[in-house]
C-alpha cells in the first residue's frame, strides 16, 4: 500500500484531488493555506483542476457554490475566521443545496496561534443545519473527503470538514487510493432551487430541515461515531481531542467513550452513554459546543457533566494531552527538568529590509506632531508593527476592518483618522470601506502597504497591486491629488514623511500607496 | 519502541528540513509516526519548534506529553530552555550552541552555555563551525541532526539518503554540503560525548570541539584529548591559544 507524508491540510487536498474534484477555492489563512497550495502544487503538470486563489472567502464560496451548480466537485477551504467572511453565500447554500458535490474544508484555531479569535466552526455547520466530519488524524482528512464529496451529491447539501491546527499543520503517513473521475459538466436545470426568492426559499428551506432525520440517521450509524460501553465513569470525546484521551489511557482502563467525528450529534448513542454512566467528561478542542448541548441548560439527573464550564478543562485554549491527563485525575509524569522561568521571549518580528519597516518609520515620525496618534491597522505580516520597535499600530480586527474603522472614528471626530492596510488585505476587504468613505467625503488618511503579494502567509499572488490597485483605488472617485504614491526606502524618508504630512493636513480622504516589494518575495523571485 | 523528539529553533532555521529527514528514514522504517509543526506568524524569526513522535505502534498524540520527549534537538542553544521540562528523566538533549540573537534581553552567551553544561545529558556542538567547514553556514541544521543521529534508530546511510533527496532538487553541490554537515555533525556528537566520558567538563569539550577544524573531527581520538587535557583547564588554554584550527589527531602534541 503506498503511503505518503502529509500534512493534515495536505490530506485534505489530495483526498479531494481522489475524489475527483474539478475546482478548488480559498483565501489564504493560516492554519488552513496548505490545503490549497497542496493542491495548486501538485495539479500544476495535468492542470485539470481549477486552483486559483479567490479575493476573499466569500468570493471563493461563490466560485465553489457555481461549480457545484454546473455537475461538478468543488472544494473551498478557508481559516476559521474567514467563514464569517463567507457566512451569507455558506448559509445560504445550505438551502439552495448542492448539484456537484460541494465540502467546506475550515481550519480553526484553538490557542489562537495565528488568529484574532478561537471561534469553533462545528456552530456553524449546526447553524446552518449541514453535516459536519471532524478528523481525528491525517488517514481521516484524506479519508473522510470522499465520505463528504459523496454524501454532498446524495443528499443535496454542503459538507463541512472540520481541522483544528494541530492536525492541520502534522504530518503522518496517509495510505491513499486510486482517483475517481471528475463529473462531467451537468448545470442543474433546477431554477426555484438556485432562485432563493422568499416564494421558493421558504420550499428549499423545507427540504433542508426535511434532510435533518437522514442526516441524523447517518451521523448515528457512522463508524466514525463509536460507542464502547465499560465502567461508570464516562468519556465524550470529540475530534482529535480522541488522541489525547488515548494517550493517557492504559490498556486495561475502565472509561466507557463515546468518540465522534461525525455530526450532528447522534443524539442515540449520547443517550446510551448518559444512561450507563454516573459522571461524564467531555473533551472538545474548541468550544464546550457538545458539552452544552448535553448538560443542557439545567443540567442532567444523575449525571455530573466535567468540561470546559465546570473547571475541569480550562476554558479557553487548546487542548492537548497534558490537560487531558489532569481533567482523568491522572498524576502528572516525572520530568528531567523544571519549566524555566524567565525565559527571553522571541517573538516574531518584520523581516530584515522589510518594506513596511520604512514606511512605519516614516508614519510614526509623520504623526509625532500628534498627542497620542493612534492607527487603524489590519491583517499581515505589518500588523508585527504593533509590537516593539515599531509600536506604530493601534488595532487589528478583520480583514479591511481598519478602514472602516478610521472612517467611524473620524465620523465621530476623531483626527487624524489613519489606517494602515496591505494590498492584499485591502483587495480582500478594503475596497468596499474605501468607497463609502470617498463617496462621504470622510477626513481620513488611507497608507496602502503594496509589497506586491500576501507576504504572511507564504507568498501568494495578490490580487490587486501595482497599476490595479492604483486603478481601483482611483476608480472609487478618491481625488487624484490626493492618491499619492511612495517608495519606503531609507534613502525616501524625509520625503515620505512630507508627502505624508501633507496628506495628513488635508481635510478629506487620502490614500497614500507605499509601494515596495516583499522582500521575501523578491528572494523567492516572485515579485 | 517509541522516540518523541522536540526539534526547537528559530523561524527560518530549517527545522522542518530536519523533520523531513527524520520523517523519512521513519516511514521507510515502516514506523508509525506524526510530526507536528508551526507555520504562519511565528516563523518571522519567532521561536518554532516541532513535536516528533515515532515508534512501532500507534502513535496518538501530534503533541509530545509533558515528561514524554526523549531528545531535544535544537539548533539554537536558548530555544533548549523552552522545552527541557519536556523531556522525560533519562532524556538527553542535543544542541547548537551557535546563538541566534534577534531579541534585546538575549542572555549572555557564557551563561547560558554554563547553564546548558550543568545537564547531564547534553551533547553540545557548534553547528556554525561545522557548517561553515562542510561549505554553507545554512547547513547548520543537517549539522545538528548529525549531531543527535546517533539517538535515533536508523543508520547513518538511511539518513543521509533522505539528506540527499531533500537537496537533491538544489543540485549537486548543495547535497553534498549538507551531506557533510551531516557527517561533520555526527563526527563531532560523538567526538563531545567521547570526551565528557573520558572525564573532560562539558564546558571544556565544546571549547576544544570549535577549536579543532571540524573536518578533521573523529570519535576515534577523544580519548587521547581527554587524556591529554583532562581537567586542566591550563592545557585546554594553550589549544585554545593556537593561532590556526588544530587537527584532530593532535592530542599528543599537548600532553
Ligand atoms: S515576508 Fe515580506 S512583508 Fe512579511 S515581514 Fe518579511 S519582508 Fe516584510
Amino acid at each position: 500500500m503506498k503511503r505518503e507524508i502529509l500534512l493534515g491540510d495536505e490530506a485534505i487536498g489530495l483526498g479531494a484531488i481522489h475524489s475527483g474534484m474539478s475546482g478548488i477555492y480559498g483565501y489564504p489563512g493560516t492554519p488552513s493555506t496548505e490545503i490549497f497550495e497542496y493542491v495548486q502544487r501538485v495539479t500544476k503538470a495535468d492542470g485539470d483542476i481549477h486552483a486559483f486563489w479567490s479575493t476573499n472567502e466569500k468570493v471563493a464560496y461563490e466560485e465553489a457554490l457555481g461549480m457545484s451548480w454546473a455537475g461538478k466537485r468543488a472544494l473551498v477551504c478557508m481559516k476559521h475566521v474567514g467563514l464569517n467572511v463567507a457566512a451569507d453565500a455558506f448559509m445560504n447554500s445550505a438551502v439552495t443545496g448542492t448539484n456537484g458535490g460541494l465540502v467546506l474544508a475550515v481550519a480553526d484555531d484553538p490557542g489562537m496561534h495565528s488568529s484574532q479569535n478561537e471561534q469553533d466552526s462545528r456552530f456553524f455547520a449546526q447553524f446552518a443545519l449541514i453535516p459536519c466530519f471532524e478528523p481525528r488524524n491525517q488517514q481521516e482528512c484524506y479519508d473522510m473527503m470522499f465520505e463528504a464529496f459523496e454524501m454532498s451529491e446524495e443528499l443535496s447539501v454542503p459538507v463541512m470538514v472540520r481541522l483544528v491546527t494541530r492536525i492541520a499543520h502534522s504530518r503522518a503517513g496517509v495510505a491513499t487510493r486510486d482517483r475517481r473521475p471528475q463529473n462531467e459538466l451537468d448545470p442543474s436545470k433546477e431554477i426555484k432551487k438556485w432562485t432563493l426568492l422568499p416564494s421558493n426559499a421558504r420550499v428549499q428551506y423545507k427540504h433542508l430541515t426535511d434532510k435533518q432525520p437522514e442526516l441524523l440517521r447517518r451521523a448515528e450509524e457512522s463508524t466514525h461515531n463509536e460507542l464502547r460501553l465499560a465502567g461508570k465513569s464516562g468519556v465524550l470525546v470529540c475530534g482529535l481531542a480522541d488522541n489525547y484521551l488515548y494517550e493517557n489511557l492504559e490498556s486495561d482502563h475502565d472509561l466507557s467513550i463515546l468518540s465522534i467525528r461525525q455530526y450532528p450529534l447522534p443524539a442515540g448513542k449520547v443517550r446510551e452513554l448518559v444512561d450507563h454512566v454516573d459522571e461524564l467528561l467531555v473533551l472538545e478542542d474548541g468550544y464546550p459546543l457538545v458539552e452544552n448541548m448535553v448538560r443542557g441548560l439545567f443540567g442532567l439527573v444523575g449525571v455530573r457533566v466535567k468540561g470546559r464550564m465546570t473547571g475541569e478543562i480550562p476554558r479557553t485554549g487548546e487542548l492537548n494531552p497534558d490537560i487531558v491527563r489532569e481533567a482523568l485525575g491522572l498524576p502528572a509524569l516525572p520530568t528531567a527538568h523544571a519549566p524555566q522561568t524567565e525565559l527571553a521571549n522571541r517573538p516574531p518580528a518584520l523581516c530584515k529590509g522589510c518594506p513596511h519597516t520604512d514606511s512605519f518609520r516614516a508614519l510614526n515620525e509623520a504623526l509625532n506632531i500628534f498627542d497620542n496618534p493612534q492607527v487603524f491597522s489590519d491583517i499581515g505580516c505589518y500588523t508585527l508593527a504593533a509590537l516593539p520597535p515599531l509600536e506604530a499600530v493601534h488595532s487589528c480586527v478583520a480583514m479591511g476592518a481598519s478602514i472602516g474603522m478610521a472612517a467611524g472614528a473620524a465620523h465621530a471626530g476623531y483626527s487624524p483618522a489613519v489606517a494602515a492596510i496591505g494590498d492584499s488585505t485591502f483587495s480582500h476587504g478594503g475596497i468596499t470601506p474605501l468607497l463609502s468613505a470617498v463617496q462621504q467625503h470622510v477626513n481620513l488618511n488611507i497608507l496602502v502597504l503594496d509589497n506586491s503579494t500576501v507576504g504572511m502567509t507564504g507568498l501568494q499572488r495578490s490580487m490587486s497591486t501595482g497599476q490595479t490597485l492604483d486603478q481601483i483605488i482611483l476608480g472609487t472617485g478618491i481625488e487624484e491629488d490626493h492618491f499619492r504614491i511612495i517608495e519606503p526606502t531609507p534613502r525616501n524618508h524625509e520625503a515620505n514623511i512630507e508627502v505624508m504630512r501633507e496628506e495628513l493636513a488635508y481635510d478629506g480622504p487620502s490614500v497614500i500607496v507605499a509601494r515596495r516589494a516583499c522582500i521575501e518575495a523578491l528572494k523567492h523571485g516572485i515579485s | 519502541m517509541e522516540k518523541n523528539i522536540i526539534l526547537a529553533g528559530v523561524g527560518g532555521q530549517g527545522i522542518l528540513s530536519i523533520a523531513f529527514v527524520i520523517d523519512n528514514a521513519a516511514l521507510d522504517a515502516g514506523f508509525h509516526f506524526k510530526q507536528a509543526e508551526v507555520h504562519g506568524m511565528a516563523q518571522r524569526g519567532g521561536a518554532v519548534q516541532s513535536n516528533l513522535r515515532y515508534g512501532d505502534s500507534e502513535i496518538y498524540s501530534d503533541i509530545i506529553p509533558t515528561g514524554s520527549a526523549d531528545l531535544i534537538l535544537s539548533i539554537e542553544p536558548l530555544e533548549v530552555l523552552r522545552y527541557w521540562h519536556f523531556l522525560r528523566p533519562g532524556g538527553w538533549v542535543v544542541t547548537s550552541i551557535t546563538p541566534y540573537v534577534n531579541i534585546p534581553d538575549y542572555p549572555e552567551t557564557d551563561e547560558l552555555l554554563t547553564e546548558l553544561a550543568a545537564f547531564d545529558n547534553i551533547v553540545m556542538v557548534d553547528t556554525a563551525h561545522i557548517a561553515k567547514a562542510a561549505g554553507n553556514l545554512r547547513a547548520q541544521n543537517m549539522a545538528a541532526v548529525g549531531a543527535a543521529s546517533e539517538l535515533l534508530d536508523f543508520s547513518e546511510d538511511q539518513l543521509l539518503g533522505f539528506v540527499e533527496k531533500l537537496f537533491a532538487r538544489k543540485g549537486e553541490k548543495m547535497v553534498a554540503v549538507n551531506q557533510r554537515a551531516f557527517k561533520y555533525g555526527r563526527a563531532a556528537g560523538l567526538f563531545f560525548r567521547g570526551l565528557v566520558d573520558g572525564g573532560m567538563p562539558r564546558l571544556a569539550a565544546i571549547k576544544l570541539s570549535a577549536k579543532l577544524a571540524a573536518e578533521t573531527i573523529d570519535p576515534e581520538h577523544a580519548g587521547a584529548w581527554a587524556e591529554a587535557l583532562g581537567a586542566d583547564e591550563n592545557k585546554l588554554e594553550t589549544v585554545l591559544a593556537e593561532k590556526e584550527a588544530v587537527a584532530c589527531d593532535q592530542a599528543a602534541a599537548f600532553a
